[in-house]
């Protein structure tokens, strides 16, 4: 693919709001978990709260869009004045050819969550104020989003789960690579909700402490929230040195399992060799590999297996981290939320270490970080894998 | 940086399978005949085929969305006559499974709040396009959209995006089935319907119909049907929006198509070489 820049990106999750915040944690492997208060959840787990969500006051014009999935997009848009820099990129190309690609696996099923008790008695009505186009449909955030940002081109909602904000990045290349677009806002946002907690709880991959991803005692995700976004466009003819570029995707299915990965990783590797593939690499071209990780026994073990497999038998051992011990598992908003944390260690020069992680396997294949690294990188992948055996793999780096 | 020049671009494929499920619609088959006007339209409630090559566990689990999903994608892929192992799918749709989210959310508001692992599971969106690769043993990408009532117009657009820059076939299946009450009185979905398409970057013996699509103004009003019955449909359920553009096909009639897709675009869609 031709590389595209990531003219301006912007991140929101427990462990800050805004870059500068986001930063400041990752260089001091602050984790944002804590034990879970949320709502009138009674579990016995940690999550990755944003706190200030329920303070943020939609405008006059848009209560309809009013629940807490769209209340976390407002505040990651208004950090870092992303909301500015995207009133220029509809300036530079015109709000029609600007598209809108965004993750959610959730939504705001918070408020209908919420509704179903309070069902009138009589006849088992929801509440009239309940809105479903503009809380509980998946499209409701791309609608909210398309409205504050004031553009009017392509848009459309990827739900593939936790790859879901990682393929928005696909979605939206080819789509500038045909023409239709000459630039896209991408990104994810996923909020805290009963259905995830409660969901991912019965399906017994909850730990009950701060998750830790590859350690050889993890036992479960923490369950985070996050919104993160980037403005991808055409790449000029002469670049900063810092700039941040999109060079591959790739986008795999396993064919195995509807909630386990395959042992052998077998799709996460087909995504990660089409990534590089995609953006002219080599293995060794890549310096750092922004792991899934989602702490799981199973998904660990496979993903492990997968990046072993791909970056096998080179000269020095690819390092490798997973950043989920900081910020938790924020679902179908972890693949945006991961390649803005990869374009901070672009830009800054680190490479972030696991955080909560304490001893990992011998043997893994690739080095993986529990401390932070300070060096120059130039190029990342960025893995993103959910349910359904839906996989997709980010290529980023810097122009240098 | 400078402006690209503001030339709308044309997708174009050719569609080598189709597949349709839908009130008194229950193939492309008797669809083709219904919507030719070979057949007067007798709408009655969807019968949703059971999906083909799963294995039983893994049938047992699918629920009507995923069943209808997966069978009319599977009509487009034999009609096509092609292997859907290699085949990249874009599954497109305005809701997930309308009765696993209604179970899940009676159990959230029940004292317990015990949710079912497999219900849990199956209530995301994509999945769709996971039972599919598990029915098919697909490993080549796959995606699960929503745009709401723009749903069919969206996916039909990512799946002519992937058959232009990559040059390789793709399976688009769109579809909706019902919410059970409360949720259906605020998304009032009258019945199950299923739309898929094979779409290839190439002429094949057995292709339907060439497609060149291109985006237009909300000037542009989206085409309706002259049958008041079909024109219901169309416009009571998001993957119906299709129905204007399976007309023609049925027809074997060279035109031009205006699907309803976002608040400030339609989908222009000219059919050609029918055959």
């Amino acid at each position: 693919m031709t590389p595209l820049v990531l003219s301006h990106f912007t991140a929101t999750s427990c462990i800050g709001r805004g870059l500068p915040a986001t930063l400041e944690s990752l260089r001091a492997q602050r984790s944002g978990l804590a034990p879970c208060t949320f709502e009138t959840v009674t579990l016995d787990t940690h999550i990755g709260e944003v706190p200030g969500v329920d303070e943020v006051r939609l405008s006059a014009t848009m209560q309809r869009f009013d629940c807490r999935n769209n209340r976390l997009a407002q505040l990651g848009l208004a950090a870092d004045g992303f909301i500015e820099e995207v009133a220029k990129c509809a300036g530079r190309w015109g709000p029609r050819r600007v598209g809108l690609f965004l993750g959610t696996s959730t939504s705001g099923i918070l408020e209908t969550e919420i509704a179903y008790r309070h069902r009138k008695p009589e006849t088992g009505a929801l509440p009239a104020s309940f809105d479903y186009a503009g809380t509980h449909n998946s499209y409701s955030l791309a609608a909210f989003a398309q409205e504050l940002l004031g553009l009017t081109g392509p848009s459309a909602v990827v739900s593939c789960a936790c790859s879901s904000s990682a393929k928005v990045f696909g979605s939206a290349q080819r789509m500038i690579a045909a023409g239709l677009i000459d630039a896209a806002v991408v990104g994810g946002v996923d909020s805290l909700c009963l259905t995830t907690l409660y969901g991912f709880h019965s399906l017994q991959l909850v730990s009950r402490h701060p998750c830790k991803p590859f350690d050889i005692a993890r036992d479960g995700i923490s369950i985070g929230e996050a919104a993160a976004f980037a403005i991808i466009e055409r790449a000029p003819a002469s670049l900063d040195s810092d700039a941040i570029l999109l060079f591959g995707v790739g986008e795999s299915s396993d064919a195995y399992h509807m909630s386990s990965p395959h042992p052998e990783g077998r799709g996460a590797r087909a995504a990660m060799l089409q990534a590089l593939d995609s953006a002219g690499l080599a293995r060794d071209d890549i310096d750092y590999v922004n792991l899934h990780g989602t702490g799981t026994p199973s998904n660990d073990r496979a993903e492990g297996k997968a990046v072993a497999a791909v970056f096998a038998d080179l000269a020095s051992a690819v390092e490798a981290s997973s950043t989920k011990g900081a910020t938790g598992h924020t679902l179908g908003a972890a693949g945006a939320l991961e390649a803005v944390i990869c374009a901070l260690a672009l830009r800054h020069g680190f490479l972030p270490g696991s955080v909560h992680t304490r001893e990992v396997e011998d043997a893994l294949g690739f080095e993986y970080l529990c401390a932070n690294r300070r060096r120059s990188i130039a190029r990342v992948l960025s893995n993103s894998f959910g349910f359904g055996g839906s996989n997709c793999a980010l290529v980023l780096g810097r122009a240098q | 940086m400078s402006h690209a020049p503001a030339q709308a671009p044309r997708l174009t494929a050719y569609i080598q399978g189709i597949g349709l499920i839908g009130p008194g619609l229950p193939d492309w088959q008797s669809g083709c005949r219904a919507l030719a006007g070979d057949e007067a339209y007798a709408p009655r409630p969807t019968d949703i085929p059971a999906p083909q090559g799963l294995p039983p566990a893994e049938r047992r689990r699918t629920g009507a969305t995923v069943q209808l999903a997966v069978g009319a994608a599977q009509q487009a892929v034999a009609a096509a006559a092609i292997d859907p192992q290699g085949l990249p799918a874009v599954f497109s749709s305005s809701g997930a499974d309308g009765l696993i989210c209604h179970e899940i959310c009676e159990s959230l508001a029940s004292a317990d709040r015990q949710v079912s692992p497999t219900r849990f599971h199956n209530s995301v969106h994509n999945a769709a396009a996971g039972y599919w690769s598990l029915a098919t043993g697909a490993t080549a990408a796959s995606t699960a959209l929503c745009a709401y009532d723009g749903s069919f117009a969206a996916g039909l657009l990512e799946a002519l995006v992937l058959v232009t820059v990559d040059h390789i076939p793709v399976l688009l299946s769109a579809y909706e089935t019902v919410y059970p009450a409360p949720l259906h009185a605020k998304r009032p979905l009258p019945d199950a319907f299923a739309v898929a398409l094979v779409l290839t970057p190439a002429p094949a013996p057995n292709v339907r119909a060439k497609i060149t699509a291109s985006l237009r103004s909300a000037a542009a009003a989206p085409d309706r049907l002259p049958e008041p019955q079909l024109e219901a449909l169309r416009a009571a359920m998001p993957a119906a929006r299709s129905l204007p553009l399976l007309r023609l096909l049925a027809r074997r009639q060279p035109g031009e198509v205006v699907l309803d897709y976002l608040g400030e675009h339609r989908l222009a869609v000219q059919v050609r070489e029918c055959r």
